[in-house]
């Protein structure tokens, strides 16, 4: 099989992802959305990893996991904290940061 | 040459007075006023110590140095401190001490009233130790310094009464005039140095024979401005009768006797330079006649009795210049008619201050009449003055005018005429105008105001009065007396053929004294036969207004200089607030129209945060794309 295909999926996927995240107002839809990119970018290394036959691209992948896992912990420990005090997940909601 | 170290005494003295009483405030209020007299007249006993000691030496001797510091040493270019005392500079050192030590005196009583009279006396004492410095200087660079703080001493103490705006606008004039003559001697200096490498009076005087004449007229030229700046000539006079502003003692001794004489100082003592350069000599010469007819003319047509004296000032200065413009015979001449005017003008501007004390500070002469019964001391103080000034003789203007006017007469050729005419049209004119002065001060009828009491002034003004009317009685006979001041000076100046005479000095004297008999005359016939009216009449000729006006001096001033002047500082100022501003302005503007242009992305939306990343790291992709390819 074609280790392009898999590139292309990754790139299906990354775009799924990034308009999910600018589309979408739900904080926890961005952040699946997000997960959705950083798993796009995941596979790309593993097929960059198969292409070159080297493991560079899969270490990189754990990486990422274990960043991506980082940023669950303490992305949606925010997005419970903003919704008990705001009583809504819409990320449009949250736009203080301006004034 | 001798040198000596006490010639520093002579300005450390007042100098030190002045310090003292600006620094030491109201505490030595009580005494200041003594202690700035005694000053000067003990700066008065060392500069007659030196005289005495010069007396005493062979002629080549006689001048002496003192080095008080190295002042400038940059590469090739060296200026000590140092002051040289000859035979010129004691003329004059005695002349400000005598006569600003008998002014300090008068000034004791005549400012009694007044609650500054300590800071008066601080700035005589300034002005005394500036005026010597200038004298004193032995370089071009030393004798700026003084001339310098000469201005500033005239500046404070014309506007010493700066309560009144009149007064403060009148010291500015004054200041503001004397800049362009300032700038006229460092220009001098800079031609100095740039073509002879030397500054001091010795190295340009062995530098003058063999420098270009046209670096020398150049240099001449700027010495004359500087000299019609300080000393009220045309085309600078305009400041002297605003001046007058000042208390009449600072009339006397700056703006009458020993400042404004300073143009004198300094065209005399660089006769080398005027020697070697015929156009400006030719220019002193001319300066001086416009100068003498101009004062004379203003003098006919005032009636404030100090702006009278002052265009007085102004048109015997004239007389001066005229003289120091005539070459090596006139110098000496130049200098004895400015120590006997130092003498009679100082007497009757004191005079004058001692009419205005009696009279409640009237100046307009219009109100004055009748004063000779009132005031007998100072009618015969200043009516010695008056003779003075007329040249007759024996009095001292008989000896120092008419030697003036005979050498104008010998300059030879159309100009000797033309100048000798001018000078003794000048002597008619000046004889009428003092005579003005005299009968509408102390002859005729009254014409008080109700509240006037006019009386005798106190012994301490009278007294140097007195004095100095003995020096205009006397002083020109001891003065030509045998030559006296023109041996006195021989050695300083080049030596010269004799001229051929065209008038007998006997013929010029009676030409002399028929004029001043006119003039006389006519004053006689216009104001002591008729009724002077205590108003000045307003259907007067053409020529009147226009002497009343100062001959449009400041009229012309404010047309030629000012208006374009104040014209050219606005499309400058326009210009600059346009231009530079304009740019200044145009730079914070345009950052800060991009800022709130730029801000409207900060819209605190974390999608659109997102969309922009987006954006930017497609671009970014493209870019890179595009680039690879």
């Amino acid at each position: 099989m074609n280790a392009a295909n898999y590139l292309y999926i990754s790139a299906l996927l990354f775009t799924i992802g990034a308009v999910g995240v600018v589309v979408r107002r739900n904080a926890i839809v961005v952040f699946m959305c997000i997960e959705l990119m950083l798993n796009a970018a995941n596979l790309s290394f593993v097929t960059f990893s198969r292409i070159n036959g080297d493991l560079n691209g899969q270490v990189m992948a754990f990486f990422t996991m274990v960043v991506a896992a980082c940023e669950v912990v303490v992305g949606l420990a925010i997005i419970v904290t903003i919704y008990r005090s705001r009583r809504s997940a819409s990320v449009d909601d949250a736009s203080l940061l301006k004034r | 040459m001798t040198t000596s170290t006490s010639l520093v005494y002579l300005i450390a003295l007042p100098l030190a007075g002045a310090a003292l009483l600006l620094l030491g405030g109201r505490r030595t209020d009580k005494w200041g006023h003594l202690l700035a007299t005694a000053l000067s007249a003990s700066s008065f006993g060392v500069g007659l110590y030196q005289l005495s000691q010069m007396l005493g030496r062979s002629t080549e001797a006689r001048p002496v140095s003192q080095k008080l510091f190295e002042w400038i040493n940059v590469g090739s270019f060296n200026v000590d401190a140092g002051l040289l005392l000859d035979q010129l500079s004691i003329c004059f050192v005695l002349l400000i001490t005598g006569v600003g030590t008998l002014i300090h005196i008068y000034s004791i009583s005549y400012m009694s009233h007044d609650h500054d009279r300590r800071r008066f006396f601080a700035y005589l004492n300034l002005f005394i130790a500036a005026m010597l410095l200038l004298v004193l200087g032995d370089s071009y660079l030393n004798l700026y310094v003084g001339w310098e703080g000469v201005g500033l001493a005239s500046y404070l103490l014309i506007g010493f009464w700066n309560q009144k705006p009149a007064y403060a606008t009148a010291s500015k004039k004054a200041f503001v005039m004397n800049r362009i003559g300032d700038m006229g001697l460092s220009f001098a200096i800079m031609i100095a140095f740039a073509t002879m490498g030397t500054v001091s009076f010795t190295g340009v005087a062995e530098h003058a024979h063999h420098t270009s004449e046209a670096a020398l007229t150049a240099m001449g030229i700027m010495l004359l401005v500087a000299a019609t700046g300080k000393s009220a000539q045309f085309p600078l006079q305009a400041w002297l009768g605003d001046a007058m502003a000042g208390p009449t003692p600072v009339s006397a001794l700056i703006h009458a006797a020993t400042m404004v004489t300073a143009g004198v100082y300094l065209i005399t003592r660089s006769n080398f330079v005027f020697d070697a350069a015929p156009t400006a000599q030719l220019l002193v010469v001319i300066v001086g006649a416009i100068t003498l007819m101009f004062g004379a003319l203003i003098g006919t047509a005032k009636d404030d009795i100090k702006k009278a004296l002052a265009a007085s000032t102004m048109s015997q200065i004239g007389y001066m210049i005229l003289g120091a413009g005539l070459g090596p015979v006139g110098y000496a001449f130049a200098i004895m008619h400015l120590l006997t005017h130092g003498f009679f003008k100082a007497g009757m501007f004191l005079g004058a201050g001692s009419v205005m004390h009696g009279m409640n500070d009237e100046v307009n002469m219009r109100k004055y009449g009748a004063l000779r019964k009132f005031m007998p001391i100072t009618f015969i103080t200043f009516g010695l003055g008056y003779l003075a000034i007329l040249g007759v003789p024996p009095f001292a203007g008989f000896y120092s005018k008419d030697m003036i006017i005979e050498t104008a007469f010998n300059a030879g050729g159309i100009k000797g005429i033309i100048l000798g005419s001018v000078a003794l049209l000048g002597a008619g004119i000046t004889a009428f105008y003092m005579t003005r002065v005299m009968i509408l001060t102390f002859t005729g009828t009254k014409r008080w105001d109700e509240d006037a009491h006019p009386h005798e002034s106190p012994w301490l003004m009278w007294l140097p009065m007195a004095i100095l009317a003995i020096g205009s009685v006397t002083s020109g006979y001891l003065l030509s007396h045998g030559d006296a001041l023109v041996n006195w000076l021989s050695p300083l100046f080049e030596h010269h053929g004799e001229h051929e005479e065209l008038l007998k000095p006997i013929v010029v004297s009676a030409l002399a004294l028929t004029m001043v008999a006119i003039g006389v005359a006519i004053a006689f016939m216009k104001y002591s036969r008729q009724e002077v009216a205590a108003v000045a009449p307003e259907d007067v000729s053409i020529f009147t207004k226009f002497a009343r006006q100062d001959l449009m001096q400041d009229r012309f001033n404010e047309a030629v200089f000012m208006r374009p002047g104040q014209a050219l500082t606005a499309t400058l100022v326009a210009a600059d607030e346009a231009v530079v501003d304009g740019a200044v302005r145009g730079v914070a503007k345009t950052a800060l129209g991009s800022g709130s242009a730029l801000r409207g992305l900060q819209n605190g939306f974390v999608r659109s945060y997102a969309a922009l990343i987006l954006i930017g790291a497609i671009a970014l992709i493209g870019a890179i794309w595009v680039v690879v390819q």
